[in-house]
């Protein structure tokens, strides 16, 4: 994983397919499981689910841990609650302000 | 998160700009626990056998209670978990915390949290799973240790 500037990168161009989204959908269910498991669920081969499955791992979205002869798969929220604190928290904040700002005018003004 | 089944494991990852001393001594350390651990200030030897507690700021309520299972600075320390903040939380029983630090290259180092044996813990397992658990505790970690400053929540 190369890390700096475009980490948030990373996690934002894994959220944006649907099947890298079914797949957190399904991890976030039940995490843990394994290729095998997450593969019955998805009408892909397993080398297309490995390759989604990889580029989540690069995020930083999935951590993998060996249990036996198994890989499991975890979901990790770290990255996207770094990106809902710095990021969106600071526009939602804003945006929230500037109605309260608008509905006192408003009020003052009536 | 609140409709998340949580699992007897949980893992959590995140990468931060610093070095596995400066994240041991975050995670050892009550001046640093105090700013990203709930206000929580650790209290323990750190030696395989000793007892692992997490103390309100005024030092009169014990949050957190467990032993010490392994201990490797500053690579690995591995403690058992009893959150005592919470009545019903109180009853379960102890669950294991595993902290594992690896450098990385650019002066970053990966620091991963396991929780784990947690069958007996099932509300255990749901709190530090939502919202205000691992993840914030994480996030304000980073935080601190990259700017000096705690997460302003």
């Amino acid at each position: 994983m190369i890390l700096g500037v475009d980490d948030d990168d990373r996690v934002f161009r894994a959220l944006a397919d649907p099947t890298r989204r079914f797949l957190l959908d399904r991890l976030f269910e039940r995490d843990g499981r394994s290729l095998t498991e997450l593969e019955s669920e998805l009408e892909m081969t397993r080398f297309g689910v490995m390759k989604h499955l990889r580029v989540l791992e690069d995020a930083g979205l999935v951590v993998t841990r060996r249990s036996g002869r198994e890989k499991l798969h975890f979901l990790n929220p770290v990255p996207i609650r770094l990106i809902h604190d710095r990021w969106i928290d600071k526009y939602t904040e804003r945006f929230v302000s500037a109605l309260a700002d608008l509905k006192h005018e408003l009020e003052e003004s009536a | 998160m609140t409709t998340m089944t949580a699992t007897t494991m949980q893992v959590y990852t995140v990468f931060i700009k610093a070095s596995p001393e400066q994240i041991w001594d975050a995670i050892t350390k009550p001046e640093f626990t105090s700013r990203y651990f709930h206000g929580s200030n650790v209290d323990s030897a750190f030696v395989p056998g000793a007892a692992y507690k997490g103390w309100s700021s005024d030092r009169k309520r014990l949050f957190v209670d467990g032993e010490v299972l392994e201990s490797d600075p500053p690579r690995r320390l591995s403690h058992t978990w009893r959150a005592l903040w919470d009545e019903e939380l109180a009853g379960e029983d102890a669950s294991r915390v595993t902290w594992e630090i690896e450098a990385q290259d650019g002066g970053f180092s990966k620091l991963t949290v396991v929780h784990d044996q947690l069958e007996a813990a099932p509300k255990t397992a749901a709190v530090v799973a939502a919202d205000m658990g691992w993840k914030i505790v994480l996030d304000g970690m980073k935080t601190l240790l990259e700017t000096g400053e705690p997460l302003g929540l």
